[in-house]
Formats: C-alpha cells, sequence, structure tokens
C-alpha cells in the first residue's frame, strides 16, 4: 500500500482528519524550506505539500506568487526540489510528500524522467495545477508506472456530467477546490463545503482534502470534520514572509515561527472526531 | 449567404481542418487549464461551436463588420515601396484603416456578440500596447457592458495614452504589479479573475492563443483578413501572390492573413518574429527561432523559457510582439515546415516604420513595420512579375513617442 493509503487509512482507524500544510521549495532560501519541511511532521503534519515553484503561476493569489519568486531568486529547481525530498526521507520513510505545481517545468525536465526521479526521491503524488483530465496523458502514464499518485483537483464549477472523468484515473485522495477564486484570497461557507463535500462522497471512495480559503484552527478543524483532510497553504506562507527581514531574508527562529503555526493547526485538527 | 471563414474544409488533405476534437494542432494547442476553469472553458467551446454554425450569428456578425469596423479594408498597391525595392509588386492589406486602428476589432467584434449570446454581463481582457485593451474597450462602450483590462505595470507606464483610451471608452484598467509586470502577467491577471468570477464573467483574449477554443476562434475571426484580401487579389491580378507576409506576436493577424492561403501550395507564407536587439542576445522575442516547446496560458506552443522551463522576458521595440509565446497554430505551421518564420531586429523594424511613412504616407505600426522589414529584404531578389501581399495590421500613430524617443526627440 502507498504511503498516502497507509496514512489516510491509519487516520481513519484514529477517527480523525488529516492536516497537509504548504510549504514552497526554496522560500525564502534552501535552508529554511529544509527546516521547515524537516519540522513539519513532528508539529503535527499528517501529509506535506510541497510547492514547485513557476514564474507563472496562474491559480495562486499574491501571497504563493511571492513565495515561488522568492523561490526561484534562491534557486529553485525541480532537481533541488527533489534533492529536498531525498534528503527528508532519509528521516521520515512514512509521512507521505505530495508535490504541486504547473506544467511547465515537469515538461522542460521531461515528464518521464521527472517520475522516475521524483518516485525514487520518495515523493508519493504529483498535484499539476493545470493538468486537466483532458491532458492528462501527458505525465499521467509515467507517474502510474513509477508508482505515483495523480491528485485530481475537483471545483466547484466541476458539474455532474463532468465530475465522472475526472475521477477516472484519479488516486491518492481528491483535491476539493473550494472556492471559485485563486489560492489565498476567500474561503467557503461550512454549508458550502457540506454540500460540495457530500456530492463528491456520492461518486468516489477515495479520501477527500480540502484546500483553498483554510487559514485558521478553527476553518481547520471544520474542513475535517467535513471531509478528510484540511490544506493549509497560503496563511502559513504569510507567517513565514511576515518575518522575513526588509531584504526578503529569514531571520534566526523563521521557520520555527511557521512550525509553531502547524502545532495549533494540528492541535485543532486533533481535537476534531469525524463522526462515523 | 455562405461565408467561407468561419467554416474551414474539413477535407484529410487540407491544412485548414486543424484543430481536432481536443484543441490540438498536432502536437501544439490543447486546454491546460486549472479545474475550475475547465468547464467554462468548455462552455465557451461549446457556445462558439453553436454560434458559427447559426447564420444569423454570421449575419449579425458582417453587418458590425462593414458598419462599425468599416470593412472590407482596401488593399493597397504600394507604387513608391515597389520602386524603391526594385524587384516584386508590393500590395499592403490595409488593417490600419479600421475602426481603432489595428486588426484586434475583428476578433474582439466576434466575441463581444458571442459574450451576449453567452448571456455574460462583464468583459476581461489583457493588454500589452493597450492596442487590445482599446478595441476591447471600445465593443464594451457599443454595448454597454462593463470591462475591466489587465495590464502590466510597465506597460501602464510606457503606453499611457492608450491607458487614458481605455479609460475614456469607460473601461476599468487594472495594472498589473505580479511578475515581471508586462503582458504574460497581464494574462495571468486576467485568469485569476476569471476564475474568481466564473459565473459572468467573458474573458475577451486578444490574440490567437490560450486554451482551445481561443485559438481557433480567434483565428477565425481574422480570417477575414485573408479572405479579403485573396479576393481583391484576383480582382487586381487575376492570381494569388507569390508571397504572403506577417508579423508574429501572438500571431492573431498572421494567421488571419494566412489561413485562407494555406492549400495554396504556390503561395509562400513567411512569419516575421521581433529579434529585438538579435535573435543571439538575450533581448528578443523571437519564440519559434529560440524558444522550446512547452505550457503557458493554457496551450502548448513554442516558449521562451529557461533550462528549468521557467518563462524568460520577451524583448521587442514593439509592445504589442513583447511575448514569449506564440500561438499554438503558428508552432505546428513551423514544425510542419508550412510558414516560414523569419527574424527581424528593432533597428530593421524602425528603418521600414520610417521608409513606409515618407515613401507610401502611411505611418505603420511597429509591428506591421517587422513585416515590411523583411519584405525590404526579399522583394529586390524577386521579379518584378511576382507579387508579395504584406499585413499592414496596424497603424503606427501609437507608437510614434516610442520611434521619437530612438530618434532622440522630445515630445
Amino acid at each position: 500500500m502507498s504511503r498516502i493509503a497507509t496514512r489516510f487509512a491509519a487516520l481513519k482507524r484514529e477517527g480523525r482528519g488529516a492536516l497537509i500544510p504548504f510549504l514552497e521549495a526554496y522560500d525564502p532560501d534552501l535552508a529554511t524550506s529544509t527546516a521547515i519541511l524537516h519540522g513539519m511532521s513532528e508539529a503535527g503534519a499528517d501529509l506535506i505539500e510541497i510547492g514547485m515553484p513557476f514564474t507563472d503561476p496562474m491559480a495562486d493569489g499574491p501571497t504563493i506568487q511571492r513565495a515561488g519568486q522568492r523561490g526561484l531568486k534562491a534557486g529553485a529547481t525541480l532537481l533541488g526540489t527533489l534533492a529536498m525530498v531525498r534528503v527528508f526521507r532519509e528521516r521520515d520513510d512514512t509521512t507521505p510528500v505530495i508535490l504541486m505545481g504547473y506544467l511547465n517545468p515537469i515538461v522542460a525536465y521531461g515528464a518521464e524522467r521527472f517520475c522516475a526521479d521524483a518516485a525514487a526521491a520518495g515523493v508519493d503524488g504529483l498535484i499539476a495545477v493545470d493538468l486537466p483530465p483532458e491532458e492528462s496523458d501527458l505525465l499521467a502514464p509515467y507517474a502510474l508506472n513509477h508508482g505515483l499518485d495523480i491528485i485530481r483537483l475537483v471545483a466547484p464549477t466541476t458539474d455532474e456530467a463532468r465530475l465522472p472523468l475526472v475521477l477516472s484515473g484519479a488516486s491518492g485522495f481528491i483535491y476539493y477546490v473550494s472556492i471559485t477564486g485563486i489560492t489565498g484570497t476567500r474561503s467557503a461557507t461550512g454549508a458550502d463545503l457540506s454540500a460540495g463535500i457530500a456530492r463528491l462522497r456520492r461518486a468516489t471512495d477515495l479520501p477527500i482534502a480540502i484546500g483553498f480559503g483554510i487559514r485558521s484552527p478553527a476553518q481547520a478543524a471544520e474542513a475535517t470534520g467535513i471531509a478528510d483532510a484540511a490544506v493549509v497553504a497560503s496563511a502559513l506562507i504569510e507567517t513565514l514572509a511576515k518575518d522575513l527581514d526588509e531584504d526578503g531574508h529569514a531571520r534566526p527562529g523563521t521557520a520555527e515561527r511557521v512550525l509553531d503555526q502547524v502545532r495549533t493547526l494540528a492541535n485543532a485538527v486533533r481535537a476534531t472526531r469525524v463522526a462515523a | 449567404m455562405n461565408k467561407p471563414f468561419l467554416r474551414p474544409p474539413s477535407g484529410q488533405n487540407s491544412l485548414r481542418n486543424q484543430p481536432d476534437d481536443r484543441g490540438r494542432f498536432g502536437f501544439f494547442g490543447g486546454r491546460f487549464v486549472a479545474e475550475t476553469l475547465m468547464p467554462l472553458v468548455l462552455q465557451v467551446e461549446h457556445a462558439y461551436e453553436a454560434a458559427r454554425r447559426d447564420a444569423s450569428f454570421q449575419t449579425e456578425l458582417d453587418l458590425y463588420l462593414k458598419n462599425y469596423v468599416g470593412r472590407p479594408s482596401p488593399l493597397w498597391l504600394a507604387e513608391r515601396l515597389t520602386r524603391q525595392f526594385g524587384g516584386a509588386k508590393v500590395y499592403l492589406k490595409r488593417e490600419d484603416l479600421n475602426h481603432t486602428g489595428a486588426h484586434k476589432i475583428n476578433s474582439c467584434m466576434g466575441q463581444i456578440l458571442l459574450a451576449r449570446r453567452m448571456g455574460k454581463t462583464r468583459i476581461i481582457a489583457e493588454t500589452g500596447a493597450g492596442q487590445h485593451g482599446v478595441a476591447t474597450a471600445t465593443v464594451c462602450a457599443l454595448f454597454g457592458l462593463p470591462c475591466t483590462i489587465y495590464m502590466g505595470a510597465v506597460d501602464v507606464e510606457r503606453q499611457k495614452p492608450n491607458v487614458f483610451r481605455m479609460k475614456l471608452l469607460g473601461a476599468e484598467v487594472k495594472a498589473v504589479e505580479s511578475g515581471s509586470a508586462t503582458l504574460k502577467d497581464a494574462m495571468n491577471e486576467a485568469l485569476r479573475d476569471w476564475v474568481a468570477n466564473v459565473h459572468d464573467t467573458y474573458y475577451l483574449i486578444g490574440t490567437a492563443a490560450g486554451p482551445h477554443p481561443y485559438p481557433q476562434m480567434v483565428r477565425d475571426f481574422q480570417c477575414v483578413i485573408g479572405n479579403e484580401a485573396r479576393a481583391q487579389m484576383q480582382e487586381a491580378e487575376g492570381r494569388l501572390p507569390d508571397v504572403a507576409i506577417a508579423a508574429v506576436g501572438g500571431g492573431s493577424n498572421a494567421i488571419g492573413l494566412f489561413h485562407p492561403f494555406l492549400d495554396e501550395p504556390s503561395v509562400r507564407l513567411i512569419g516575421v518574429e521581433a529579434a529585438g536587439h538579435g535573435i543571439d542576445t538575450d533581448k528578443h522575442a523571437a519564440s519559434m527561432a529560440r524558444g522550446k516547446p512547452g505550457v503557458l496560458h493554457g496551450n502548448m506552443t513554442y516558449l521562451l523559457q529557461d533550462a528549468d522551463g521557467q518563462i524568460q522576458e520577451a524583448h521587442s521595440i514593439s509592445a504589442g510582439l513583447d511575448y514569449p509565446g506564440v500561438g499554438p497554430e503558428h508552432s505546428w505551421l513551423f514544425d510542419s515546415g508550412r510558414v516560414s518564420y523569419v527574424p527581424v531586429t528593432d533597428d530593421e523594424a524602425l528603418e521600414a516604420f520610417h521608409l513606409c511613412t515618407v515613401k507610401e504616407g502611411i505611418i505603420p505600426a511597429l509591428e506591421s513595420a517587422h513585416a515590411l522589414a523583411h519584405v525590404a529584404k526579399i522583394a529586390p531578389e524577386m521579379k518584378p512579375s511576382e507579387i508579395i501581399l504584406v499585413n499592414l495590421s496596424g497603424r503606427g500613430d501609437k507608437d510614434i513617442f516610442t520611434v521619437a524617443a530612438h530618434s532622440g526627440v522630445t515630445l
């Protein structure tokens, strides 16, 4: 069983949902993002999502755009991001790692070689934001060959007619984009989430994570009460960004402040029992 | 009336039956957008499919093109330029005489009629130099629709007259500070707006690029250029041109000129890319000459990018060509060899700009001046019995500040 399936099965037995915190590779530098990555599972991350910086992140709001720009300025490449995962795997062989990014750097790297290298580094799943199911033959066959899950996005705009296509070939978990909008802007209401997740549950047995707009411990708790996991990204990056000095460099303790926030979020998620 | 231009032939051996059902031109094109946008992109595709099969849509569009845009645009035999070059006969397709001064309005008119059919009540667009923004703001004023134009902050600064024009027309102009603050970032920001306003908003893309169906739809609307030119050339010369030339940024004026000639092997087709300071410098916009295939703004196409797949800045003296990608049909025509793509530098374009202005009394857009600069290279080598058709895609009034700055003149 894959690390992702194993982790969700274990959490189900525990009767709680998962916290999936996000970090952008090399933001603001390799050492700080490595420190955040290494501290995350101890701080309560159940799965970890790593953003791969891209010059033109069209689904992201200003917070993650700037994180990507800082990452690129610090020298982020796919090769470097995979190296971060490889080093992390030497310390932690159980926490699933998902890479999230845009297609072009993967195409430039070579989709097949990228899947091979990502699997070898210890990556468990891929989210390619600008790869809808209609185009997935560019990446999915190679991911499948190398045992990587392709995590599909489902949005509020994904209608009933389209849902089976989006779910076909999905594995690992489903990422429910909770709002029509970009990352880090607004949040869905509990009622909207409940309706959206109920619709998805009828169509898939895969675990469901909610992302986009989850910022506070209360929102994370609410999301894991409705779905199986909560992704928190922009709120963590804002904490990091606020802590940087005027030149955009990390200060002593920057990583620790991000991890403190992960701990707070994790406590809220762990205190929420899932209705059986 | 049976109009050919929204109904390309479907024969097996035609180069005019692209894209396929997936919106692919061979390997290029497609629909590389986030899931949130995908249902909208499909909605546009279905609406466009229905519209182009509906004779009343065509009739309505024709009426606006004739009485509002001022079509057909003339085909002008440029006798003094022809004598200057001393070879082939040079004809100019006068898209500069359209309302708003460029070919952009052809596609804006088609798309705004589509948006109205779809019941959309708000329009967004991206713009680089501001020409597409002005054309969009114009059709929005005409139909009383609110519109928001995204423009890189750098471009807002260097294209002030067009920013003011858009505002006069009632548009809201949003300066985009993200990324490199130019056209590609304006397009990112427009896509972000669309994702957040899916229910009421239509994204009016300015060139034959983006996710399917935009490359096909914008091409179809721009084919009015090539179809008219073809008929006008038959009337003037009783035959087809030997060469058709157009400048290529995103490539909408070029594909509109080329497409009706794709199945005519006797017509050489030449697209001119902006070589900026030279294609062997790091300041150019020649995405086919120096780029690699990749995915940006919803389509697979040639892109200027580094070895890690990060998108690079484009440079051209012509803001309309200053884009690191190109429409996917051009990528396909480039790979297949049907169209040749050649580079022209800033300096060569400026020289052609001045030459056309003094010889013909026509101030060409700097984009169009790139096409003219290549004519200056090949016309002298051709026979006087041969014919070159050039797309004069826009007028150069918008460029006088850039040209003045280059000539050391303060206006």
